[in-house]
């Protein structure tokens, strides 16, 4: 029997279609032959399968034709939940307003920058020694500083000259022949600068160098009347000072001569910057730019800043930046050669002696602007 | 934010009886009075009015099918059941599209679907996709002559006329030829 004539035979079963004893012959086979009887099982379901296939694809075609009388377009309009305006602005302008947003971030971060608001955040922390003087206090002793000024004024001009300076600081001399340093924040935005010795003889001084970097500033007195100091009793110490030293600065806090002894905490300033040395030391505001001494009587450093939150903790920029400085002067600007004291005569004097033999060294620094 | 639907809404008895009897109208009824509803749903859950009708009509045939099996129990309004099916049906196939963003928006009350039901009929849709590509495959006139003696009932008389066999015996063997080949290609696809 080949495999159309067997097909044919399954049909005819299935459909009932044979007569009592031919069905009973092959109910017969279909049990002594498992291959036959596979055969049956496969058609009976691959027949309702294409009949149930048949059937859905009639369903479809219908639910088709139903769809299609329905105006899904307007129904959809109708449904659309409408999201509230400024969602749908979002979605409708998103790339704009990110575009928008970026060159606003970008705006604020280059304002900042340019402006100098996003540099390490710790100066904050530094209250600079410069001394605001009060304009107002001051003006008060305006009148005892012009009678000065006229009688320091050798050319007989008698004209009173009133003294308005708005901040002070300290300096000290580097040269017998007038250049003095001092700290970089105390000249910085000057109109004109002037320093006062011990005597209270004022001279007009104008900024030199300045290496804002390390926070250091050379004046040369310019002054007629200036007609040099001494020799300079102290020396410069390039090398690094010890841990523990005992040291000492001299200087004009508040506008007035002052002497602080202290010690050397660290050799280096805050966050391990290696520029600055630590010190304990009561300075106030007024002493910036002032010498650091050694025992010996060596400078090692200029008085720099105070920090705000531990009290008497403060910093020195190290002598070697000053010596440097020193050195970085442009040879067009000195009328001669630097050429500092290598001779110390403080050694072996008393502090009280070493202040008297320096004070007349160490001038305060008025600024006008 | 639902809008109220305002289609002529016929009876959950009205409908199941339609569909036992092949009610043409009762199809027509059940399908306009919910398709806004699942539209609704589809088109502000990311989707599109062609997903809703492929959605809706799923749904539609799993409800059928039920039916006419006669083991649908109606536990619920039809209209929540047909929303449930549609949901489950629809994060299905956001799931599947990786469209699915863990957050779906309701308009309607819902019941958690046996899976069982929609399951079965995925079962079902992928033997019918063989079907169709096996007859496809089969081509022409076998293509033909299998869907009218099997799905269209027609005698092989009719079928002899139609392909102009001049005898009945002829087109008999032509169509076992035809189911061989059919069953061989329905079998062979993975």
């Amino acid at each position: 029997m080949s495999d159309d004539q067997l097909l044919e035979v399954i049909e005819r079963y299935l459909n009932g279609e044979m007569k009592p004893d031919e069905r009973k012959k092959f109910e017969l086979l279909r049990k002594e032959n498992a291959e036959v009887d596979g055969k049956v099982v496969e058609h009976k379901l691959f027949i309702s399968l294409l009949k149930q296939y048949g059937e859905r694809v009639e369903l479809e075609s219908r639910l088709n034709a139903i769809h299609d009388e329905i105006d899904v377009h307007t129904l959809k309009e109708n449904l659309m939940v409408h999201p509230l305006w400024i969602v749908q602005l979002w979605r409708n302008h998103h790339s704009k307003i990110s575009v928008a947003a970026s060159v606003a971030i970008f705006t604020v971060l280059s304002v900042l920058l340019f402006t100098g608001k996003m540099n390490n955040s710790d100066n904050s922390n530094i209250i600079e020694l410069k001394n605001k003087v009060d304009r107002l206090d001051k003006s008060n002793t305006n009148l005892s500083r012009s009678i000065n000024a006229i009688k320091s004024d050798k050319s007989g001009k008698s004209k009173p000259v009133i003294d308005k300076y708005s901040e002070t600081g300290t300096g000290f001399a580097i040269t017998a022949d007038g250049l003095i340093a001092t700290n970089y924040h105390v000249v910085v935005g000057a109109n004109a600068v002037s320093v006062q010795n011990a005597q209270g003889d004022s001279y007009k001084a104008e900024v030199l160098y300045a290496e804002p970097q390390h926070d250091i500033a050379i004046l040369k007195i310019v002054d007629k009347t200036f007609e040099g100091l001494d020799a300079v009793p102290y020396t410069f110490k390039r090398a690094e000072s010890n841990i523990a030293e005992e040291i000492s600065t001299y200087g004009y806090p508040e506008g007035y001569p002052t002497y602080s002894p202290g010690s050397l905490s660290s050799l280096v300033g805050q966050n391990g910057d290696s520029v600055h040395y630590k010190v304990t030391i009561p300075i106030n505001p007024g002493n910036s730019g002032g010498p650091l001494w050694d025992s010996k009587g060596n400078i090692i450093g200029i008085t720099d800043a105070k920090q705000s939150q531990a009290e008497g903790e403060h910093f020195a920029i190290k002598s070697r930046y000053l010596l440097n400085a020193i050195k970085n002067i442009p040879a067009d600007s000195l009328s001669k050669k630097v050429i500092l004291n290598k001779k110390n005569t403080l050694a072996g004097l008393s502090d009280a002696q070493k202040i008297e033999k320096t004070k007349s060294f160490v001038f305060m620094v008025k600024v006008y602007n | 934010m639902n809008k109220q639907l305002k289609d002529s809404t016929p009876t959950d008895s009205e409908v199941i009886l339609g569909i036992l009897n092949n009610s043409e109208s009762a199809l027509k009824k059940l399908y306009t009075a919910y398709f806004p509803m699942v539209l609704q749903l589809i088109i502000n859950n990311s989707g599109d009015e062609d997903d809703a009708k492929d959605i809706y009509q799923e749904a539609i045939i799993v409800l059928y099918n039920k039916v006419k099996a006669g083991d649908f129990e109606l536990s619920s309004k039809l209209k929540t059941y047909i929303y449930s099916i549609c949901r489950r049906l629809w994060l299905k196939r956001l799931s599947q599209l990786n469209r699915y963003g863990g957050d779906i928006r309701d308009f309607q009350e819902f019941l958690p679907i046996e899976e069982e039901d929609v399951e079965q009929h995925s079962d079902r849709d992928i033997q019918f996709n063989k079907m169709e590509s096996a007859l496809r495959l089969l081509g022409e006139p076998c293509k033909t002559i299998m869907e009218d003696f099997y799905i269209h009932n027609k005698s092989m008389q009719d079928i002899c006329e139609r392909f102009g066999y001049t005898n009945a015996d002829n087109a008999k063997t032509q169509k076992y030829k035809c189911l061989q080949r059919l069953k061989k290609l329905f079998f062979q696809q993975k």
